[in-house]
């Protein structure tokens, strides 16, 4: 059984369809890239599985269950874990504070075993040594990898990475590669949007392509990245 | 020596404006919401210890224990049916709710208590009084102060060591974001209003043994809290007594050079303190 389904979803914001009958499967442990030109719908598609805005029509599943109705609060502690584009972290709070509120309400570890699950995140994710800065003091990959830690600490089954690699530098964004893969090596199924197509390329083994809202392909990532309609549309060569 | 008597005085009279605005500090800290009807709560706690006292004859310390589970029930269900609903981008909706609310509280306590000046009456302590030092202190706002220390102490404490407390800072910082981590927003603003009505219980308490009280005085009250909150800096607990008591000092000082003008000196502090320094004495980095 697939882990997360996504069947017939639709959003429209007022005359714009932003999510046009999308329905797709991830399975267990797998990771899926999505790809899109800016505006198709990328963003808008996490927010519909985070449960931060609700479809017009279609449904999303996760382990079976009906998850369209439930709040953003619900589908957490079911699994569905989040890093933004734009790094939110908690400002006034430490890199561990951020870390230890989403492994407690969204997790659902408690006491010292929750700061021991925490701390081993950040040593996975090479933050154990900023664990009690101000997460407002950070840099770009130190947020962006707070993004992660913070996601991964809702011991997600499916992760959610939006844009984790935009605005990092060639040898930063190796490293993070390196951790997303340990990740997705857990068993940790992962859905990526990424415009960096290498690194995203690197990692999942399926590719789907958004545009104006609809998914125009989904499978092997060199297959899609070959075809001549996604040449045309994503990285504007005419064909 | 009366002018260090006078500073005394000043310094524990602080004590009962910061618990007069460590609840207004605490829910403006955690949801940017400025509660018009504050004073008047504390006035309502005032009478619901009264009633507690009268019907079972207890001292108004048990009264206040026993009031704080009902206030504590009264702030969550009037964030959670009230104002949970009026919560939004726009400030004006949440401060004509409580400017309502507190128009109702006042007549609901005029219609049930009449006009007449009430008291909690706590026996031979009201009187009582300690040498400390050079100068004699009445134990009782002795007690205020501390109480009011014991109180942020008590609420910082369970703000930077607690669960619940990381859960309040994420979600003042960011409440859809901490939706995303598993916490309910709208509940964690529950529990923050019930713990801001149990510190306004306190607050009552020490109130109604000070001096009358009446259903008309919560306005004032709420004065004084807000400049209290003002002069500390927004969301600064610790920053809240220190301006309550910068309050209180002015208020003594002024008192000793002429009684009338003793509100007065409180007020012109406060404009003063605002023309030096606006964010207040212990601003937030980055608010």
């Amino acid at each position: 059984m697939s882990l997360l389904k996504l069947d017939n979803v639709s959003k429209s914001f007022g005359m714009l369809k932003v999510t046009d009958s999308v329905s797709f499967e991830v399975a267990k442990g797998e990771a899926l890239g999505i790809i899109g030109p800016n505006g198709a719908g990328k963003s808008t598609l996490f927010n519909l599985i985070t449960g931060n805005i609700a479809p017009d029509e279609g449904a999303v599943y996760l382990d079976g269950v009906d998850m369209t109705r439930k709040p953003a609060m619900s589908r957490v502690q079911a699994g569905v874990g989040r890093s933004f584009q734009i790094p939110q972290p908690f400002t006034h709070l430490s890199v561990f504070e951020n870390l230890l509120v989403a492994a407690n309400f969204g997790g659902g570890h408690h006491g010292h075993a929750a700061d021991d699950f925490c701390m081993d995140i950040l040593d996975q994710t090479g933050l154990a040594g900023v664990a009690d800065a101000t997460s407002g003091s950070l840099s770009l990959l130190q947020r962006k990898r707070l993004e992660l830690a913070r996601a991964m600490a809702t011991s997600p089954k499916v992760i959610l990475l939006d844009e984790i690699a935009g605005g990092l530098t060639e040898g930063e964004c190796v490293s993070l590669i390196q951790t997303i893969k340990s990740i997705h090596a857990s068993g940790t199924s992962i859905i990526w949007i990424e415009h960096v197509l290498h690194a995203l390329t690197s990692v999942v083994e399926r590719l789907m392509v958004l545009n104006f809202g609809k998914m125009l392909m989904i499978g092997d990532p060199a297959e899609v990245m070959d075809s001549p309609q996604v040449k045309e549309i994503y990285l504007g060569i005419e064909v | 020596m009366i002018w260090l008597d006078t500073i005394v005085q000043g310094i524990l009279l602080g004590g009962l404006y910061a618990l007069f605005a460590a609840g207004l500090s605490l829910v403006f800290g955690i949801m940017r919401l400025v509660n018009l009807a504050h004073g008047d709560l504390i006035v309502l706690a005032a009478f619901l210890i009264l009633t507690i006292v009268s019907a079972l004859g207890l001292n108004p310390f048990l009264g206040a224990l026993l009031a704080m589970p009902v206030m504590f029930g009264a702030g969550w269900l009037l964030q959670t049916y009230v104002l949970n609903r009026v919560l939004g981008d726009d400030i004006l909706p949440p401060l004509l709710v409580t400017f309502g609310l507190s128009v109702v509280i006042q007549n609901g306590l005029l219609e049930g208590f009449s006009a007449d000046s009430q008291k909690l009456s706590a026996g031979p302590i009201e009187a009582a009084s300690l040498p400390l030092g050079p100068v004699t202190v009445g134990v009782m706002p002795l007690l205020t102060l501390i109480s009011a220390i014991l109180v942020i102490f008590a609420l910082n404490q369970l703000f930077y060591r607690t669960r619940l407390g990381r859960a309040f800072r994420a979600t003042s910082d960011d409440a859809v974001t901490a939706g995303l981590m598993g916490i309910r927003p709208r509940n964690v603003f529950a529990i923050a209003t019930g713990v801001a009505m149990v510190v306004a219980t306190i607050a009552a308490l020490y109130l109604g043994m000070r001096a009358n009280f009446d259903p008309t005085i919560g306005p004032a009250r709420l004065i004084y809290a807000f400049e209290a909150v003002i002069i500390g800096g927004l969301g600064s607990l610790w920053g809240t007594l220190a301006g309550g008591i910068v309050i209180g000092v002015a208020q003594a000082l002024g008192a000793a050079v002429n009684p009338e003008w003793q509100i007065l000196s409180g007020h012109i502090a406060f404009i003063l303190v605002l023309l030096v320094r606006p964010r207040g004495l212990f601003p937030r980095a980055n608010d």
